[in-house]
């Protein structure tokens, strides 16, 4: 009686309110929530705990303040348009599956309700989670997935800080040009291994693409089942058809049994260079077994003379996380801070408004910690100011080796035999 | 054809399919007594493994030397608590009561390894198992020489003790009809804790020797359980011997189509070998 009698009334009260709520919600609002989505478990979870790391580090400069750190997100306690809220990470696992990054992604928009995800470290797993934020328009921004492929599949609210796999191709190609010019190395034909996921076909069809532009023979293409026990015959394989430079995408699991088969059957490849992953997380446990490796990388410790902000920030994850940069760290810090920089242009929560100013961004290479020359999207999403560098093992230690100008060791060619390492 | 290449690709074939015939021999034995199929099999392997390699890294004992003394005894215990905890309690249930009880361990496990180890992966060095040799341009890694030969040896001694023992023909008498062995005298309840103690530490061997040369993580028990469940089908469920035939052919097969079609291929190489083997010959290849 009372509620069809005040009806009006009522309605009136409930329009006020919700009124007043929007108004000001942005100032009542503490805290925007974005999903940190990685792989915490599993085979591959060391290299999406760096991951994790990196954005949670880039989270608390943001929402701290460090005016002597130029970043302009540092100079004041929060994201400044919108009245110093603070960024609040929601951190999913998504156990290395894509059904699982799939299903966590979803969580994290429809349950805890995020404004914007930044993962999922592995390509296949980015793959689907990118699928579902898609369809729910939820920006979704990577850092280390660099299948090509991601940024060929139209979607709008889908963005790639780091290079793909295709720049790293080119990059190489270019490597073994100037390898060839200036050392004399005479490399002419290409093997390439990885096991047969959404990352290592990707980048083969990338190395393949490349070599066929720059003029080199790919000689071996070899792909195992995920998760195999034993690499015999491909390295068998290998040892055959004899490339002159073998690349490899390929995890910790794969690298660790690769090392030991070629030894075990000592195959010597004079050159073998990597695409990161299980370059990086496993350098403890080959111990020796990886000295004159090679790896793309978009950052080395080397570099910190050259890049005074890195040095800094540096010296600051170390003394928060116990460890320096790595690849995978310190591209999870940039993509975060490019998220947080257009969630601020944005001035809002509203995930159309941040999908607007991601495709917007333009941060230029003096905010950056990594040597790349900016970050800007094209109309694809992709990042089109990234670029990557060679390191190589010397000594237990990855220096940079290439671009020559940039060195900071000199290349060895080729790589030492195993009886001699 | 290069000769060396193809005895290359034979000798890798072997070595790794006497690992394969050790795992796949404990579950074609609790399968031959029990009718179940162990699903927590690979994740013994892995508990097998990580005890190999916690014993080494702390009190220093190679994997050589604490096969014997800890880690085959240790897992022959946890076998003979395996059955009393949970395997006598489903031998009478549904097959879908034994799949799920025998697969829930294995998750359990993976958890408990997962909570207290991490998914690092976890390599031994330093072992007295280490290095290769060649010869006539054919190289073998020393762990997998004496992998073989500990496998060649632990499967004539469980095929004597099957054969030549008293209580090696009670288990046999067991296999082929339990209720008559009970009739004579034979206690079932007995060989089944025996048979199960067997299979555990047998599949405790096997992740001890794989320790010498491969990384351990929590999750490695999979792929090898996967082979194991293969080889028990294509040699015979039940057979000793086709377990160690169904092994041996499994790392042929996929060494040779490896080195010689296509890497991407030596999984369906076996596969296939498996459907001709079930279409033709049903019962596997040792089965009758």
């Amino acid at each position: 009686m009372f509620l069809r009698k005040n009806t009006t009334l009522l309605t009136i009260l409930l329009l006020s309110s919700l009124i007043i709520s929007l108004a000001t919600s942005i100032s009542a609002q503490e805290t925007v929530k974005v999903g940190v989505l990685h792989t915490l478990t599993g085979p591959n979870a060391p290299s999406g705990l760096h991951n994790v790391d990196g954005c949670l580090f880039a989270i608390d400069i943001i929402n701290g303040e460090y005016p002597d750190l130029a970043i302009d997100l540092a100079q004041t306690a929060g994201l400044p348009n919108l009245n110093g809220a603070k960024i609040e990470p929601i951190v999913a696992n998504s156990q290395g599956e894509p059904e699982f990054g799939a299903a966590e992604a979803e969580r994290l928009i429809t349950l805890s309700g995020v404004c914007a995800i930044q993962g999922a470290q592995l390509s296949g797993v980015t793959k689907t989670a990118s699928i579902v934020a898609e369809r729910y328009r939820t920006p979704f921004i990577t850092a280390c997935s660099t299948s090509p492929g991601l940024t060929e599949r139209g979607f709008k609210y889908f963005f790639r800080t780091t290079p793909t796999d295709a720049t790293f191709s080119e990059n190489f190609m270019v490597f073994i040009k100037d390898l060839n010019k200036e050392k004399n190395a005479n490399i002419k034909t290409i093997g390439y291994i990885s096991a047969n996921n959404e990352w290592g076909v990707g980048t083969g069809a990338a190395v393949v693409k490349a070599a066929e532009r720059y003029g080199f023979s790919v000689v071996s293409n070899i792909k195992w089942p995920e998760g195999t026990a034993d690499l015999d015959s491909e390295v068998l394989t290998l040892k055959r058809e004899n490339p002159d430079i073998l690349f490899a995408a390929i995890l910790d699991a794969d690298i660790l049994l690769f090392t030991s088969t070629a030894k075990k059957l000592d195959y010597n490849p004079p050159v073998f260079a990597g695409f990161g992953g299980g370059f990086f997380t496993s350098i403890d446990r080959l111990a020796g077994d990886n000295e004159h490796y090679m790896t793309r990388d978009v950052f080395s410790l080397d570099l910190l003379d050259q890049i005074p902000l890195l040095n800094k920030v540096n010296q600051m994850y170390k003394e928060s996380y116990n460890r320096e940069f790595n690849g995978d760290s310190i591209r999870s810090f940039t993509a975060m801070m490019t998220l947080a920089d257009a969630i601020n242009r944005a001035g809002s929560t509203d995930k159309e408004a941040i999908r607007q100013a991601l495709a917007e961004t333009n941060i230029p290479a003096d905010q950056l910690i990594v040597t790349w020359e900016g970050v800007k999207f094209d109309e694809k999403g992709q990042n089109m100011l990234g670029r990557g560098i060679v390191r190589q093992m010397l000594d237990g230690e990855y220096k940079t080796v290439w671009p020559f100008e940039v060195a900071t060791a000199e290349i060895v060619f080729p790589m030492a035999n195993w009886s001699e390492k | 054809m290069n000769l060396a290449v193809i005895f290359q690709a034979i000798i890798n074939g072997i070595s790794i399919g006497f690992v394969y015939s050790i795992v796949a021999l404990g579950l074609t034995l609790i399968w031959g007594t029990m009718r179940i199929i162990n699903f927590a099999h690979g994740d013994f392997l892995m508990m097998g493994m990580y005890a190999t390699f916690w014993i080494f890294m702390l009190i220093k004992i190679d994997p050589l030397l604490s096969c014997l003394l800890i880690v085959m005894p240790v897992s022959f215990g946890a076998g003979l608590l395996y059955y009393r905890v949970i395997l006598k309690h489903i031998l009478k249930r549904e097959v879908i009561t034994q799949i799920l009880a025998t697969f829930g361990v294995g998750i359990i496990l993976q958890s408990i390894a997962m909570f207290f180890w991490k998914p690092d992966y976890r390599i031994i060095r330093g072992n007295i198992l280490s290095g290769t040799f060649r010869f006539v341009g054919i190289s073998i890694g020393i762990p997998q020489f004496v992998t073989s030969i500990i496998c060649i040896i632990a499967m004539l001694a469980l095929f004597y003790f099957l054969n030549r023992t008293k209580t090696g023909l009670a288990i046999r008498a067991t296999t082929l009809n339990k209720e008559a062995a009970a009739l004579v005298g034979i206690n079932i309840e007995n060989i089944y804790y025996l048979v199960v103690g067997i299979g555990i530490s047998l599949v405790g061997l096997a992740g001890n020797l794989l320790t010498n040369y491969y990384y351990v993580f929590p999750n490695v028990g999979m792929s090898f359980a996967l082979f194991a469940y293969v080889i028990i089908v294509l040699g015979g469920l039940g057979s000793v011997k086709g377990a160690l035939a169904g092994g041996l052919i499994l790392g042929i097969v996929t060494s040779l189509t490896g080195a010689f079609l296509n890497p991407a291929f030596k999984y369906i190489a076996v596969f296939l070998v498996y459907l001709m083997v079930v279409v033709i010959k049903p019962e596997g290849l040792g089965g009758r």
